[in-house]
């Protein structure tokens, strides 16, 4: 089953590192990854997602809890949350498909920030899923390049993952 | 407030937090701290001849005190060549701090003469490293590295020192710091009592009970409470490897190890059982054989102070996270307040079982022929030594067989490296120990094979007069090595033998070391006490042993916990 941990962690050098190294230490995978400091500066919060059966992710949680850098995590698919990633896609698009392609990015309610004459870049937020059903929707473009940030997530009502 | 430069910064901290020894071996990138400590006296380093040597020395006297053993390094080599000890002390849970030198700071990243990513290397084997930015950090770094390092699930800690932290003219004030708090490290003080109610509640209805005690019971200083719990229960008592020593293998109750070269009675009783109380074990694939096959009907109560360590590879019924000392404690509270047993026809009963299985195998091995038997060496080391040695072990044949055959009666007495095996671990472990207990007799068990992985430390012992005793079991091979190739590969020894080992007589003479030879089973207990006679000397003792032998009992692999070979011709 697919985990999202998102992780308070002290924002120092060599952290990440150690989150990053404990996964292929202990043959965990991750599927996103996504970090950055937080209104505290001191700390650093990572989101990441990771498939495994219940008592593989018992066991992430549990490594990564021991690590001294790490303050805090939470398992956000354990409970109610809102999950957000954001993509960038460059696609060729000139006549006809110019057309085609801004009515796709409007249904699935996204931006051109972009463009050239034969180019949009064009920006999408939402669920993992939505990002891959909109780059479906394109497969019959010419897609040029797609950049995803990876997971990031925050759970529903009163429960925080602060200090 | 005193004014220090780094390099005396961390010889004044060691002072301060009470350090006696240190171990190490200095270079370009650590003269400024091997300079700071030559103008002190109270802070004493110890010369090795490879850093390796100096972390399992650091090595043995944490396992013999429980406190953590101090190493320092230079950067690069010196660094990387601690890197086994380190994973040795991380895999057994053992507290180390290893101050490693790192080239001047403007330089990290440049691949400057002498630089490793030492942060990087170690970090899969740390319990957590630090580097120092600032000179001025130096008592704080170094107060946390001692805190982490020897609470909680202890474990090695790194500190990476570059050289401009420690210049000599660069002064800053100095204080200890007293204390230590870190928000991200609350190592726990207190099982949940719920839990251990409950897991009092399965103890005193068990039919079937098994306590299986592993080196937690000793590192959280626990052998005590142990004992007295095991004694109110009056149930069978099971040690790993590692936990040996930490219940008294000389007692009633106790079976013996446990796992693959664990007693017959050991793994049956635990395969049989009903209800496991796990105290400071982790179910390591040495002891539990198939995880799937593992004691089917138990239940399971893991105690330990690392949550990550319960349900890791075995799935615990009560988990219960805390110091082991405490937990035990409460536990006897609540066992003292119980009402009267209604168990005791089926302990007895249980006991009976275990009795008949004892007479099985028992230790048994063949003692006919002409050669001295790796096992009675081994008696004869525990008879020349009153059973109360600290024994020094490094990895093989050998350290199987003084694990079954050196009945270990009290904790920290039983120094091996048993998660990660590591060959050369055993003499400079057992001088670690030896400097520290000057008056106790401490023997390193060893065989010609691994002792040669650090034999260079002859000479450490040498400058500062360390007269640990050297049994070497010689039996010309790697001897389990020898075994799994007799076992598994159909007697081809591809590489297990050595035909060119040095006379060790010589060898010793030329590091100025006293050697006896044991060669027959007649002089065995008279040579023996000879060795052990002379308190003074370091003694190498070649016992040649028979080199046909093997250790059993032997699980049979991917099998549950009962399936043993009993010998070269019997299995269960």
């Amino acid at each position: 089953m697919r985990h999202i941990i998102s992780v308070l962690m002290e924002n120092e050098p060599g952290a990440l590192s150690r989150v990053v190294g404990l996964f292929s230490q202990r043959n965990f995978n991750i599927e996103t990854l996504n970090v950055a400091p937080t209104d505290d500066p001191t700390l650093s919060r990572l989101t990441l997602t990771t498939f495994g059966s219940d008592q593989v992710v018992e066991q992430i949680t549990k490594q990564l809890n021991k690590l001294i850098d790490v303050v805090k995590l939470v398992d956000l698919t354990e409970g109610q949350h809102i999950e957000r990633e954001m993509m960038l896609v460059k696609v060729r698009a000139s006549g006809a498909q110019r057309a085609e392609v801004k009515r796709t990015v409007d249904i699935f309610r996204g931006n051109i920030v972009d463009m050239t004459p034969s180019i949009y870049t064009i920006q999408i937020v939402g669920e993992s899923d939505k990002l891959d059903g909109f780059l479906h929707a394109l497969s019959g473009m010419h897609i040029l390049e797609v950049v995803r940030t990876g997971v990031s997530g925050i759970a529903r009502g009163e429960k925080t993952l602060s200090l | 407030m005193e004014l220090l430069s780094g390099g005396e910064m961390i010889a004044r901290f060691l002072k301060d937090e009470g350090v006696e020894y240190i171990y190490g071996y200095p270079g370009g990138a650590a003269l400024h701290i091997y300079d700071a400590l030559h103008r002190q006296s109270d802070v004493k380093h110890v010369l090795v001849r490879h850093e390796q040597a100096a972390t399992h020395m650091a090595d043995g006297y944490a396992r013999a005190t429980g406190k953590p053993g101090v190493v320092l390094v230079t950067s690069g080599p010196g660094a990387t060549n601690t890197v086994t000890g380190i994973a040795t002390a991380f895999m057994d849970s053992i507290p180390m701090v290893v101050i490693c030198g790192q080239v001047m700071s403007y330089l990290i990243g440049e691949d400057a003469f002498q630089e490793t990513d030492m942060i990087g290397v170690s970090r899969p084997i740390v319990k957590h490293s630090f580097s120092v930015k600032h000179p001025s950090e130096i008592p704080l770094i170094l107060k946390k590295a001692f805190h982490i390092a020897s609470t909680g699930r202890p474990g090695p800690v790194v500190v990476d020192i570059p050289k401009d932290m420690t210049m000599p003219n660069e002064k800053f004030e100095y204080s200890f710091p007293e204390s230590v708090s870190l928000r991200s490290y609350t190592p726990p003080t207190k099982g949940h009592s719920g839990q251990i109610k409950k897991a009092v509640d399965l103890l005193l209805a068990a039919k079937r009970p098994m306590i299986y005690a592993g080196g937690g019971v000793i590192m959280g200083g626990a052998s005590e409470q142990l004992t007295k719990l095991a004694k109110e229960l009056g149930y069978p008592v099971t040690n790993t490897l590692m936990g040996l020593g930490g219940y008294s293998a000389t007692d009633d109750q106790s079976v013996g190890m446990l796992g693959m070269h664990g007693s017959y009675e050991a793994n049956q009783a635990m395969h049989h059982s009903d209800l496991i109380l796990a105290i400071g074990a982790r179910f390591d694939d040495r002891v539990t054989n198939d995880p799937d096959k593992f004691c089917p009907s138990a239940k399971i109560i893991h105690v330990d102070i690392d949550p990550a360590s319960i349900s890791k590879t075995i799935r615990a019924d009560v988990p219960i996270v805390g110091p082991v000392i405490q937990v035990l404690e409460e536990m006897m509270g609540l066992i003292d307040d119980a009402p009267a047993r209604t168990n005791q026809d089926a302990i007895a009963s249980w006991w009976k079982q275990i009795n008949e299985w004892r007479q099985v195998h028992g230790g048994r091995y063949d003692t006919a022929g002409d050669k001295i038997k790796p096992q009675a060496a081994v008696e004869a080391c525990w008879r020349a030594t009153n059973g109360d040695a600290y024994v020094a072990s490094d990895v093989g044949q050998h350290q199987m067989f003084t694990a079954q055959y050196y009945k270990f009666s009290k904790p920290y007495r039983w120094i091996n490296s048993g998660g990660l095996g590591t060959m050369g671990f055993g003499l400079p472990a057992a001088m670690g120990v030896k400097m520290n207990f000057p008056e106790e007799t401490v023997v390193c068990v060893t065989g010609e094979g691994s002792i040669q992985m650090n034999i260079q430390e002859l000479s450490t012992c040498l400058q500062y007069g360390i007269p640990v005793k050297i049994l070497c079991l010689n039996n010309g091979s790697l001897g389990m090595v020898r075994q799994w190739q007799d076992m598994n590969y159909e007697g081809r020894h591809s590489n297990s033998y050595m035909d060119s080992l040095p006379e060790f007589k010589t060898l010793m003479d030329a590091y100025r070391h006293k050697y006896v030879e044991i060669r027959t089973k007649d002089e065995l207990d008279a040579k023996m006490e000879e060795a052990f006679a002379m308190t003074d000397q370091l003694v190498f003792i070649n016992c040649y042993v028979d080199p046909e032998e093997h250790v059993y009992p032997m699980q049979v692999p991917r099998g549950s916990m009962r399936d043993m070979f009993l010998s070269k011709t019997e299995r269960t």
